[in-house]
């Protein structure tokens, strides 16, 4: 068995309650009331006017690769025997863009590409969160 | 043209010439190159009187570096901003003693990060440690190895502009080069047990091993202990050093970092590297030698494009000019010294960068460009595709 995965360590409190909504697998995202925009990671403040007044929304889940590689090399003993995989960033359709891994494909060298449309898959963690990661939609 | 400041000069340098120092501590490699490069700058130890450091060794930076030194500096500046730091130092170094606050700034740096077998690229220090960040809690799970983070600005890189696998090698094979010309290069591969100790080509980089796709093992640079030191001094005390000096001429610093609609492929550089240009007065196409954080083949490729020497999407075909190699025809020359590719990367490699280009400027490379008169230093610190600093340093020679 390999090491468990890192895991988000708590307290802290920005993102705290998008792991939480994690453990009813609900990807949630931020946006600002004051200047409309979307924000992500989660934030006490708005990054792009500084305003605190932020409202959470669930996410559909649905995306699109920005850009990936695929690990061959980890020696951290989560990753180190699990051969490659696809880390990756992913656009939502809601406007956002987050770190992931892209699974549910036979050879992530030849199976991941820039532009594929991907969906959320949830794979749940001893720690009692859950991990989005994505797999072709 | 402005006006170009003649305020502040690299009046010394040091490079710590092993590669592989088991039993040496960071502190005394700092102590021992600040020693050599003030005898490079005909100063002394007393003469110090602004500290410049990236945090590099233990307890409080400043602190305790200037009791571990013997020093009372009158300013201490411990911005740590990664392996840009020093571009970043050298920038408050010329503010400072244009304020008339500091006339010896002292610039160190100390690593024993390859006898610590540090794993900076490949996991080493994913997760876990310090206290948790919002950046920390978003990113530790997926396993993105800082060598796959710079492999998705490749990757996005090729996507957006059709740049190849095959033009990325061509700068670990022009680096590679000057490496071969540089007697201390040469020991730190073999010291640090490089396969091949000899030129390569771009088959050679297309087939060393994939570390994190489309990045192979000859595009990553190596992980060494080492250090350095740099002296930068006010006008007035440059009239009795030893060497001729190198005037820091412009400066410019910058961050990026991911943003949900922002461009991975554009760097900090961007940024940095208009104000840099804009404060010397100087045009990119004027520059004889590039110092160029190659921490990546990708990296250097950005960086060349985000300084303006070529457009934005045009890198890959930049670089397979007849440009780069110290005796090519076209400008400019690149990491003369071999670069963190092929010469020394203990982890933060801009103070070398600052280093090769003085002796570039001073004549004393040892892939010497003819009369080369202007440089950049551009460091990029953190993660390429991730949050990142820019820091850009133009030098001139009298």
């Amino acid at each position: 068995m390999p090491a468990p995965r890192p895991q988000p360590r708590f307290p802290e409190p920005d993102t705290q309650p998008f792991w939480e909504a994690t453990k009813e697998h609900r990807l949630t995202y931020q946006t600002c009331r004051s200047c409309t925009k979307v924000v992500f990671y989660p934030r006490a403040h708005c990054p792009h006017c500084g305003s605190r007044d932020l409202e959470w929304h669930d996410s559909k889940g649905l995306g699109t690769v920005y850009t990936y590689s695929v690990v061959r090399l980890n020696r951290h003993p989560a990753f180190a025997e699990l051969g490659p995989y696809a880390v990756a960033y992913v656009d939502l359709d809601e406007g956002f863009r987050m770190l992931t891994n892209i699974v549910g494909v036979a050879d992530p060298v030849k199976d991941v590409h820039i532009g594929m449309r991907v969906k959320v898959r949830w794979e749940d963690q001893e720690s009692g969160i859950s991990l989005p990661m994505f797999e072709p939609a | 043209m402005a006006v170009q400041s003649r305020d502040a000069a690299i009046v010394g340098i040091y490079e710590y010439p092993r590669r592989r120092a088991p039993g040496v501590s960071v502190l005394q490699i700092k102590a021992e190159c600040a020693a050599r490069a003030l005898e490079d700058a005909g100063l002394s130890w007393k003469d110090v009187d602004g500290l410049y450091d990236a945090q590099d060794g233990p307890g409080m930076a400043g602190l305790s570096l200037a009791e571990y030194f013997g020093f009372k500096p009158n300013v201490i500046d411990t911005t740590a901003v990664g392996g840009s730091s020093y571009e970043f130092h050298a920038s408050h170094a010329l503010r400072d003693i244009q304020r008339g606050k500091v006339k010896v700034a002292l610039l160190t740096y100390g690593s024993t990060a390859a006898s610590d077998a540090r794993r900076i690229g490949t996991g080493g220090g994913m997760g876990g440690w310090g206290a948790p960040s919002p950046l920390s809690n978003m990113t530790d799970p997926w396993g993105m190895t800082l060598i796959s983070n710079y492999a998705m600005v490749a990757h996005r890189h090729m996507y957006q502009y059709g740049t190849t696998s095959e033009q990325l090698a061509r700068i670990a094979v022009v680096t590679r080069a000057h490496a071969m010309r540089n007697p201390e290069a040469v020991q730190a591969m073999k010291d640090l047990e490089f396969e091949n100790v000899r030129e390569i080509t771009v088959e050679d980089v297309l087939s060393s091993r994939m570390i994190a796709d489309p990045l192979h093992l000859l595009d990553c640079c190596m992980i060494s202990d080492g250090g350095g030191a740099v002296v930068i001094a006010s006008r007035d005390v440059v009239r009795d050093t030893r060497q001729k000096p190198v005037w820091i001429i412009g400066a410019g610093e910058a961050t990026k970092y991911v943003e949900n609609d922002g461009d991975i492929t554009v760097s900090a550089a961007a940024q940095s590297g208009p104000l840099a240009f804009g404060e010397a007065g100087v045009r990119p196409e004027e520059i004889d030698v590039a110092m160029i954080y190659d921490s990546f083949t990708i990296t250097v490729l950005v960086c060349l494009e985000d300084l303006g020497f070529c457009k934005k999407g045009e890198g890959g075909q930049f670089v397979s000019e007849d440009r780069l190699h110290f005796q090519a025809k076209l400008k400019p020359a690149l990491n003369t010294d071999g670069g963190g590719l092929s010469s020394n990367h203990p982890g933060m490699r801009g103070i070398f960068l600052l280093i090769e280009a003085t002796r570039q400027l001073r004549g004393q490379s040892t892939s010497q460009v003819p009369d080369a008169k202007l440089a950049v230093a551009h460091g990029n610190g953190g993660q390429l595709g991730g949050n990142h600093t820019g820091g850009t340093i133009i030098l001139a020679r009298d």
